[in-house]
């Protein structure tokens, strides 16, 4: 996982209400293809006009945001399907944040096995920092301060986040789950030989 | 301290404190497939990690299968490489797979149920939002991503956050009409599609109690629209009498243990939610969608709302028109949703001796290669055949447009999936989501029709 401790950028506002991850990748192109290359793909429906040229009136398209590493979503950004492919394509994009009321579950959980890290702050928050941004496009800067655990807007104001201390740190340091996971092998198996005896039926059914 | 199902399950998996509210949890079971299954094994093999309990994993393809009458797994090339890689990652590490055309074979979340791999009380993963279809058989299960999959199948744990819990009771008589499917379309429509975001839900009272487990199952899989991960129906006699004698059913001696230790799963009397929704059954009349969030939903007696001008653009409707008499192009039977046997049966009493209208491409696609048989044996193809719909091979088909099938752009779309997201049925494809029998009513009418008018 690509470590994160702090950006700094434009913030793009993308206010727009369940954008659900078969928005931000279709499944199409998912299929057959990597972890890599799905850039160019993120948000296509919304992104690219019927000939393929870019539509102008997609926030990402337009001048100052192009590339941005910081998005503005609204409720429930990223609901739906499972598919990690949405966040592999949202950083294929160059974005490392998503800041936004609320999240779909699952994406949010795949998010930190990525680097990507998703912010939740209020709605009101989020206008406001939109509302900097579009009132200097071009200077206004935002950061998000993982190690601070703070959002500070284009203004200044410093606005504290919060996050799981467990996914704040695998995220600060890069952190793979899996090995984490098998610093317990031991209570694992312990766990298993227990189980077993506990409940035989849920072990040979399936032996 | 009464505790509910879900604390009772999420606390006999712990196997360790992670803290901050994270728990390392114990997965009985892991289902892969095509998308995402042979890619999750290799990158797990390529870490040097192996699969950690190949027996409790089970694989099939559905995705990315052509569900064509008479397909075989060149028909969709795309898919046949999955399909290729899926094979070669479970022989190599002896997971079980349900290959195309044997009985077993099917959508993951038809199949699984279908085989007894989901029993109450255990923990499931698998890959796919729908996931939480299975939690209809008393169990708690979720999906995940790619890399969480890599994870349960290198550990057969995951580290999760326990989410908080909520109560969705369903009281009263079912109105005619009214199915499971129209019952959850009308809760989301009322909570909303964040309503369950960090939250497991039960769904409990009289009326789901009276619900069949094929019907649980579809009451269960559209909790991921309410942005719940988790929904769960407490395992009860039809549970049990449901999965009896299933090939991964506990047998013999361990049937009788396995009963004793599923009828304490149920939450406790006084069980405290930390969220509890009443619905009332007479409140629910036949359910159509209208926009592109499973949320954007009305009684198919109503009309558009006005409010969200791209999801009416994108659909193609106008405030304030009535749903009812809008002309439909296509109908999909199918999905993890509704594809079972009784959804079919469903579909197929509406039709009557009608045909389906000239201008409608219908398909009905079974969810497992033994639903399809099952129908089959009771000629409910002969009756969708007859009628003109098109009788399908088993797969995910036009629910997910990843196996080359898809609704044209512009089409109007009657299904009975899950999602009527932008472009989820094909680039432009407008989608309605409905009951068996409210779709199979549209296909005869060719609109938008209540589908109490039609039996």
């Amino acid at each position: 996982m690509e470590s994160f401790s702090s950006i700094t950028a434009t913030a793009v506002p993308f206010l727009r209400q369940n954008v659900d991850t078969d928005v931000i990748i279709p499944i199409q192109r998912l299929v057959g293809t990597g972890r890599t290359g799905l850039g160019p793909y993120a948000f296509e429906r919304l992104r690219y006009l019927a000939d393929g040229s870019d539509n102008p009136e997609f926030p990402l398209n337009q001048p100052g945001y192009k590339g941005s590493q910081l998005l503005l979503a609204d409720e429930n950004f990223g609901c739906g399907s499972s598919r990690e492919g949405a966040v592999w394509a949202l950083m294929g994009m160059g974005v490392r944040c998503v800041i936004a009321p609320s999240f779909g579950d699952i994406f949010f959980a795949n998010c930190f096995q990525n680097g990507l890290l998703p912010v939740r702050l209020p709605i009101a928050v989020i206008r406001q920092i939109a509302e900097e941004t579009e009132a200097s496009p071009g200077n206004a800067r935002t950061t998000v301060d993982l190690e601070r655990r703070v959002v500070i807007t284009p203004t200044g104001t410093e606005i504290p986040f919060e996050v799981d201390t467990r996914k704040r740190e695998a995220m600060l340091h890069g952190l793979d789950d899996i090995a984490l996971t098998k610093r317990h092998a031991e209570a694992i198996a312990a766990w298993r030989v227990g189980d077993r005896a506990a409940r035989p039926w849920a072990w040979d059914s399936v032996a | 301290m009464a505790k509910t199902m879900f604390d009772k399950i999420w606390d006999s998996r712990v196997v360790a404190d992670l803290g901050d509210g994270w728990s390392l949890l114990y997965l009985d079971r892991v289902l892969i497939h095509d998308l995402s299954g042979g890619r999750a094994i290799r990158e797990v093999l390529d870490a040097g990690h192996g699969v950690a309990e190949p027996n409790k994993v089970f694989a099939v393809p559905d995705h990315a299968v052509s569900s064509r009458p008479g397909r075989d797994e060149t028909t969709f090339p795309i898919g046949e490489k999955l399909l290729k890689s899926l094979r070669e990652t479970t022989g190599k590490t002896g997971v079980r797979l349900f290959d195309l055309g044997r009985p077993g074979h099917g959508i993951v979340h038809v199949m699984a149920p279908e085989l007894g791999v989901v029993l109450p009380g255990l923990t499931l993963a698998c890959g796919d939002s729908h996931t939480c279809t299975n939690g209809a058989m008393g169990c708690m299960a979720f999906g995940i991503g790619a890399s969480e999959l890599g994870h349960a199948l290198a550990t057969q744990t995951l580290p999760q956050r326990r989410p908080r819990t909520m109560r969705i009771r369903f009281e009263g008589a079912r109105p005619p009409g009214v199915t499971a499917k129209d019952m959850i379309l009308h809760a989301i429509g009322r909570l909303g599609t964040a309503a369950g975001t960090g939250y497991a839900i039960e769904y409990a009272g009289s009326a789901v109690e009276a619900l069949e487990i094929e019907e649980r199952l579809t009451l269960c899989n559209l909790s991921i629209e309410m942005g719940a991960k988790i929904g769960m129906v407490a395992p009860d006699e039809k549970t049990f009498a449901y999965l009896q004698g299933r090939d991964f059913a506990p047998k013999a001696a361990q049937w009788q243990a396995a009963i004793a230790d599923w009828r304490a799963v149920p939450s406790d009397p006084g069980a405290r939610f930390d969220v509890d929704h009443l619905i009332r059954m007479e409140d629910i009349a036949p359910q159509i969608t209208w926009g592109t969030s499973p949320g954007q939903v009305a009684p198919i007696t109503g009309f558009v709302p006005e409010g969200d001008a791209a999801a009416l653009s994108y659909m193609g409707l106008e405030p304030g028109q009535k749903l009812a008499g809008t002309k439909v192009d296509w109908v999909f039977i199918g999905s993890c949703t509704n594809s079972r046997l009784s959804d079919l049966r469903a579909a197929a009493d509406v039709i009557g001796g009608r045909h389906v209208a000239k201008h409608v491409t219908a398909w009905v696609v079974p969810g497992s290669e033994t639903v399809k048989r099952e129908a089959e044996a009771e000629g409910l193809h002969t009756r969708f055949l007859e009628a003109g719909f098109e009788w399908r091979e088993p797969g995910c088909a036009l629910c997910v447009a990843a196996n080359g099938e898809q609704v044209p752009a512009g089409s109007r779309c009657v299904s009975t999936s899950n999602r009527n997201f932008v472009g989820r049925q094909g680039t432009g494809a407008r989608t309605h989501l409905a009951s068996p029998a409210m779709a199979a009513a549209a296909a005869l009418a060719g609109a938008l029709v209540d589908v109490r008018e039609m039996v």
